[in-house]
């Protein structure tokens, strides 16, 4: 049983997708407990393989007993056994939080919500455990697909967010398959082991330059780096709000991922950091993301598209921390996917259960919410907080690694764009505040007329979201204070096998 | 010039691929109609499988079937002989994906007809700036 563990973490999502979409025609509510049941047998699998990997060091599994280069691996070492539970853990949160608002948001749609759900968790664990390139592309696909789907279930402009997002994925994933192509070409190999062991026969070389600069802009594409973000915002917007608690922490976090896998096992660090002169443009394309996503997210009158912002800021951390190079700086930046991970589903969560009970995210009708929602806000608050980097929440701490490694390289332009960006999350947060705690409550015309059952109607009394979404959220707020501080141990007994060993 | 021609004889695969490519960039960024856009899109996608299937082949060489396998004679398989399946084997699956993609992007735009009653670009941009400005 232990040793499949890696095939149980990828193949139990899918035939409970398939079970539940087979299902649902059936009977609506099996739906939610065979979605919560495939969860939580992935998350206790990888929390049983990342158990495996801390004593063992890294596993290869072998699918069908074919050994590589012929067969598919899946390849779990202390980096991506760390994210696998990071993100079935957050897929399963968000999920068990899912049922009343779903039932709300997508009525008779519900198992198709469920199937997809599945499906994109199915995707995103897989390119997490793969060892193989091509592997890793379809998986991508899988879960973009998904995504795409899951994004136009929503009503108003989500169809047309989700075919912009659309477009600009394919483009991305097909410049990774190209770059895939090109690798191909020379190597003969998709196993990344394989072909990071041919790789330095071959350099110099232009076919391989073109290779790496296709997959690291595919990347860029679907990770929305910030020249091209433009899909991210409207997408994370106007998807319904279970589905942008689902998307916006997990997708960006894991085509970080992909970018790390690639860099690092594919084409060796030597050869990106030393070789070619890559790595001063991309973390000015950090610093520029920093920068615009925090200014963008300071003008929006909207709370999800000003999360959804954040995340774009949030990326620039991440990518420009890893090209700092050194291990100050990536360790910060393996810290803050699992730290960002968390924080934005806890964000996002807060903000689905005010708007499952507003029907609206404009900041200015919050007025007096933390009276009406206590608990959705004194999580929000906690999310807030890391966001901005408070300790003893989780954000503090992967920021403060990312600062270290800035100053060690001496690139002060990210410094000071880290810096500047936890200020505005000042701004954006504590005026959430300011207009949830302070202003009084105030009831907009429109409400009371013809919708009975609304917030609006009993001004003094409490309207808490569902329990069912509550306490999920509640266990993430305090998951993010568990990570502040056991963020310690995280970095000194796994992070630190996870980068290479030879960095200062 | 000489040089330029020979290039670009040498190595035609890529140059299709190439142009391919460029075309279905081009539709899809600069088309204003999302059906266009989805074609291009199509284009796009197509482009790669090409490049793949076209890395596979080799002068000379047959389907990879070993004929006359089952007869308990041993043959002494050459690899020059056979085109290499594998990048055709890989295709197959990202033409399920390009299906896969064209589906639900046609269907993302059913629900936008369905909104809107169009599918041209500049006339949703127009019905969005009525209905919800800014």
């Amino acid at each position: 049983m232990a040793a499949h563990y890696p095939a149980i973490i990828v193949t139990v999502p899918l035939f409970g997708a398939l079970i539940i979409t087979a299902l649902w025609w059936f009977d609506k509510r099996l739906c939610y407990p065979i979605s919560l049941l495939a969860g939580t047998v992935s998350l206790a699998a990888s929390v049983g393989l990342f158990l495996d990997v801390l004593s063992r060091g890294v596993i290869e599994y072998r699918l069908g007993g074919w050994p590589p280069p012929i067969g598919i691996v899946y390849r779990i070492d202390h980096l991506n056994g760390l994210i696998l539970v990071v993100v079935s853990l957050v897929s399963l949160l968000n999920l068990a939080g899912s049922r009343s608002v779903a039932e709300k948001e997508f009525r008779d749609k519900v198992g198709a919500f469920y199937g997809l759900y599945l499906l994109f968790t199915t995707g995103l664990l897989g390119m997490l455990i793969t060892g193989d390139a091509f592997n890793l592309y379809v998986l991508l696909e899988i879960a973009s697909l998904t995504g795409y789907a899951l994004i136009g279930m929503g009503s108003g402009r989500a169809a047309l967010s989700g075919l912009h997002y659309l477009f600009m994925g394919t483009i991305g994933a097909s410049l990774y398959l190209l770059g895939i192509g090109c690798l191909y070409l020379m190597t003969g190999s998709l196993n990344m082991t394989d072909i990071a062991r041919i790789l330095p026969t071959l350099v110099p070389s232009n076919v391989v330059l073109l290779a790496f600069v296709l997959c690291l802009s595919g990347l860029f594409v679907k990770m929305a780096l910030l020249p091209l973000h433009a899909w991210l915002p409207n997408a994370y917007t106007y998807s319904p709000s279970v589905v942008s608690s689902l998307v916006a922490p997990l997708t960006t976090k894991v085509m970080i991922y992909a970018l790390f896998r690639i860099t690092l096992t594919i084409f060796s660090f030597d050869f990106a950091f030393n070789s070619i002169a890559v790595r001063q443009p991309i973390i000015w394309l950090a610093v520029a993301a920093i920068f615009f996503g925090s200014l963008l997210a300071l003008s929006q009158k909207r709370l999800k598209k000003m999360l959804a912002f954040i995340v774009v800021a949030e990326v620039g951390y991440m990518v420009g921390g890893f090209w700092l190079g050194n291990r100050a700086g990536m360790s910060g930046a393996v810290l803050h996917i699992i730290n960002d991970a968390v924080m934005t589903l806890c964000v996002f969560m807060a903000a689905g259960a005010i708007v499952h009970k507003l029907e609206d995210d404009r900041l200015s009708v919050m007025k007096g919410v933390f009276r009406k929602m206590p608990v959705t806000m004194a999580a929000m608050v906690v999310g807030g907080l890391s966001l901005i980097g408070v300790p003893p929440t989780c954000g503090f701490f992967s920021k403060w690694y990312l600062i270290a490694g800035g100053i060690a390289a001496g690139q002060y332009p990210f410094v000071a764009a880290l810096i500047f960006s936890s200020l505005v999350n000042t701004v954006l947060f504590f005026r959430l505040f300011e207009i949830g705690y302070f202003l009084p409550f105030e009831q907009p015309k429109r409400y009371h007329q013809y919708n009975p059952d609304s917030f609006f109607r009993y001004s003094g009394r409490r309207a808490e979201a569902p329990v069912d979404l509550l306490v999920p959220l509640v266990i993430t707020a305090l998951l993010l204070i568990a990570l502040g501080i056991f963020s310690g141990e995280i970095v000194t007994r796994v992070i630190t096998q996870a980068i290479p060993v030879t960095l200062g | 010039m000489d040089g330029i021609v020979s290039l670009i004889i040498a190595k035609y695969n890529f140059w299709a691929v190439i142009v391919l490519l460029l075309i279905g960039f081009y539709a899809m960024i600069a088309k204003r109609n999302i059906v266009k856009k989805i074609i291009g899109m199509n284009i796009f996608q197509t482009a790669i499988i090409l490049f793949y299937v076209s890395i596979g082949s080799k002068k000379g060489a047959t389907i990879p079937i070993i004929t006359h396998g089952h007869d308990g004679v041993n043959h002494t398989v050459q690899a020059a002989d056979y085109i290499n399946p594998l990048p055709h084997v890989l295709m197959l699956t990202a033409i399920v994906v390009s299906v896969a993609t064209l589906g639900v992007a046609l269907a993302l735009s059913m629900k936008i007809y369905a909104r809107y009653g169009t599918l041209e670009e500049d006339e949703i941009q127009g019905k969005l700036m009525e209905s919800e400005p800014g």
